[in-house]
């Protein structure tokens, strides 16, 4: 029901559209300014309770070190998780890619006859085209998270991490829910008002006839546990805590990157994450499983480890740290691009921060236009670093890819990929050249002046029409700070000051 | 102590006056300061983009015509970062030794103005009169790479005649970023849009920050709008004495 982002164009095509839209504008503004808000006062109170100083910094060096520690020995934990969840009574599938995961998971469905899947809000399942791979053999998958239900019926795509709708506001979801809702179960009350509370019931009586009729479940997991064979869900409103335990089967996609050593990993984890993601100390609902516990939950459990480009991602020097993210939706929350743009822009399950630096990783570099686009989806400002719960340098990475986006160009000849990026290239061979010599750039800049003038009237070079579309050039100054140094001497000749 | 002045690529062409300014104020400190000639850039434009290769000779550059000094001072947050996080990078890339080794001994002897003031001479007054009200942005990279903190508004709050007025959403990034401004327009000039109606509401004469890139996007966006502010550098300011008049009225018709 809801689309996929194949065939998005570049970033900067796909932001463009997105800054005319004033009413997204608006409804990114106000939802990040209050999330950011609610953030920083409880990132504060995270305090040393020995030194009384703000803990936070330590909070997040535990979260990182843990997340590296699981990293760096995957293949072992990997291997632990698989043999404690056998153990445990589930079922462990290991999935390369999307096809393969989709596979495993329409295979279990059908198994079971089933014409419909309940959903807890997963971003790995978004990842792989779950829904429309369970669509295409006439399975229908329910999401049951408030957001994703409304990105669901609003035939919409998700746009943020944590609350996918945050692009609508409330008069719209009224709209979506009286459209929508009667076509696929349970039709929205005629009375429906605009009022959260109001919308929230609406919700629940229509996912309720679905938890309490679904054979089969479907979650992904914010942790996993090596140790203990132990899934673990957060989530706020408890209908994923239904799925978990209504249905007969679950089948749970999880991303390999998701597995902890030990079950005293999840300390530092589960304090970071409510605070960086919701502004919340505590998370309302954690849920946690291991297998198949006889006479209570669902009786046949499957997990589904997928990889999906995450040991590409591994072997990156410099890119890897991303494989460190939690999902909390910290840095689109502060991202000064992202709530000027949306998540729509970045063409991907994954916006924002994590998402610029994420599908290049997953998806590779130099290969596609639009992926290569999204290293370039940042002004550098450093302000998702700054909130990251797990310290993942965003801003190097971008850097790094950056480069290796450039790299790859080299490689593969500049032709295919726009001839914007051949003129990028000799405009910076150009420099490099001028750049190493001050000589030559002294002479350049004799020019200056002249320079600045005509680039006003020419205009028409394309960086020049950008810079200019919107900002004027500053006056040309009479002569460069060089050769003013040699004609003063320093400033000596000529007198104190001005 | 030997301190050389890295007056930046952008200073150097177009706003030479702050250079001048640093070169002013650091003489009132007593500091004798080298221009060496050979300097150029600090091959930011090029990390930031990609072009790590074009950046090697570029760099090289550089901890030639800065090596020997025991601090170098510029009037630039973001070249600054660069040369203190950005220039091992690209030296480890050049695959030479020698190069790496001249970085490890350069780059940590780069100090943004603000700070070789307040950390390396120890002086908040620097004995200036600027009887304006102004706004400070603390541009990203002086916040977050270099982590400058107060020192600028330690060293605005001492001038004379200075009334500083806050900024609302002072740390939020005014979309500059480099190439970032002509790669993404729209979205710089629309997170620039959004730091000119802050920098408004505050009622200041006069917006100042430690880097002139920003200054840049800034100021062209409120000269085109007409915003009546006008930018001045952090150094410019400093450097002022009685009776100076300094910075670039924004609606002076650049639009020609
Ligand atoms: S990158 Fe960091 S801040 Fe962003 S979602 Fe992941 S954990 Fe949260």
């Amino acid at each position: 029901m809801s689309g996929t982002f194949v065939g998005m164009p570049v970033f900067p095509t796909a932001a463009r559209e997105a800054l005319g839209n004033a009413q997204l504008r608006h409804n990114l503004a106000h939802a990040t300014g209050t999330i950011r808000g609610k953030r920083s006062r409880l990132v504060e109170e995270v305090t040393d309770s020995i030194t009384g100083d703000s803990g936070w910094e330590d909070l997040r060096l535990a979260g990182a070190g843990v997340k590296e520690a699981a990293l760096l020995g995957l293949e072992r934990e990997l291997l632990r998780l698989e043999e404690t969840l056998t153990a445990n009574g589930a079922t462990v599938h290991w999935a390369q890619d999307a096809a393969e995961a989709n596979r495993i998971v329409t295979g279990i469905a059908r198994r079971h006859g089933v014409d419909e899947v309940v959903k807890v809000k997963s971003m790995v399942t978004q990842e792989i085209g779950l829904n429309e791979a369970l669509a295409a053999e006439g399975i229908a998958a329910w999401e049951t998270d408030l957001a994703e239900l409304i990105v669901q019926l609003g035939d919409d795509l998700p746009s943020h991490i944590l609350v996918p709708a945050i692009h609508r506001n409330r008069a719209e979801v009224r709209e979506i829910f009286l459209r929508a809702m009667k076509e696929v179960g349970r039709p929205a009350p005629e009375d429906l008002t605009d009022e959260p509370a109001v919308l929230a019931a609406a919700a629940r009586e229509h996912l309720r006839e679905k938890f309490l009729r679904a054979k089969v479940g479907v979650s992904g997991a914010n942790f996993a546990v090596a140790e203990t064979g132990t899934l673990v869900v957060v989530e706020s409103e408890g209908n994923g805590r239904m799925c978990l335990t209504l249905p007969e089967v679950l089948v749970s996609v999880v991303g390999i990157e998701k597995v902890v050593s030990q079950w005293e990993d999840l300390d530092p984890l589960l304090r970071l994450l409510p605070r960086s993601s919701t502004g919340e100390r505590m998370n309302p609902y954690t849920s946690t499983w291991s297998g198949v516990t006889p006479g209570d939950g669902p009786q046949e459990v499957h997990v589904v480890l997928l990889d999906n480009g995450r040991t590409n991602a591994l072997a990156d020097r410099t890119g890897r740290q991303a494989l460190r993210c939690i999902r909390c939706s910290a840095c689109l929350n502060v991202c000064p691009v992202y709530e000027r743009t949306g998540g729509h822009a970045y063409g991907s399950v994954y916006p924002g921060p994590i998402g610029a630096i994420l599908n290049p990783l997953l998806k590779g570099i130099g290969t596609d236009e639009q992926v290569d686009s999204l290293p370039y989806a940042s002004s550098l400002c450093g302000a998702c670093f700054e909130a990251c719960p797990v310290r993942i340098d965003i801003p190097s990475v971008l850097v790094d890819q950056r480069a290796q986006v450039v790299d790859a160009r080299r490689g593969h000849g500049v032709k295919s990929l726009g001839s914007g990026h051949a003129a990028e290239a000799i405009a910076f061979k150009g420099a490099a050249v001028a750049l190493s010599d001050a000589r030559k750039l002294g002479f350049g800049e004799r020019f200056t002046r002249v320079g600045l003038g005509a680039a006003r009237r020419l205009g028409s070079l394309p960086v020049l029409s950008k810079w200019a579309g919107a900002r004027d050039l500053p006056p040309a100054p009479p002569e460069s700070f060089r050769s003013w140094w040699e004609r003063t001497d320093g400033g000596r000749s000529e007198g104190e000051g001005r | 102590m030997r301190v050389a002045l890295m007056v930046t690529c952008i200073n150097d062409a177009l706003y030479p006056g702050t250079g001048q300014a640093v070169v002013r104020l650091l003489r009132r400190l007593g500091v004798k300061v080298d221009f060496p000639a050979a300097q150029t850039c600090c091959a930011q434009p090029m990390v930031n983009t990609g072009y790590l290769d074009e950046a090697v000779p570029v760099v090289r550059t550089f901890v030639d015509a800065f090596s020997g000094y025991d601090a170098i001072v510029t009037p630039s947050g973001s070249c600054a970062g660069s040369a203190r996080h950005q220039h091992g990078l690209v030296a480890r890339r050049s695959g030479d030794p020698g190069l790496e080794r001249a970085v490890a001994e350069v780059s940590p002897r780069v100090y943004e103005l603000s700070e070789f003031l307040v950390d390396v001479l120890g002086v908040t007054d620097v004995g200036a009169y600027f009887p304006h009200t102004v706004t400070y942005h603390p541009t990203c990279h002086s916040l977050r790479m270099l982590g400058v903190g107060d020192r600028p508004r330690l060293l605005l709050e001492s001038v004379r005649g200075l009334t500083l007025l806050d900024l609302p959403g002072a740390d939020q990034c005014c979309g500059f970023g480099g190439t970032f401004a002509v790669k993404n327009a729209d979205t710089s000039v629309a997170m620039g849009t959004d730091k000119v109606r802050h920098v408004q509401e505050t009622g200041a004469e006069v917006l100042v920050a430690g880097d002139n890139s920003c200054l840049t996007h800034i100021g062209g966006l409120m000269s085109r709008q007409r915003a009546g502010v006008r930018t001045v550098h952090l150094a410019e300011i400093l450097a002022s004495t009685e009776g100076a008049v300094l910075g670039v009225p924004t609606t002076a018709g650049a639009r020609r």
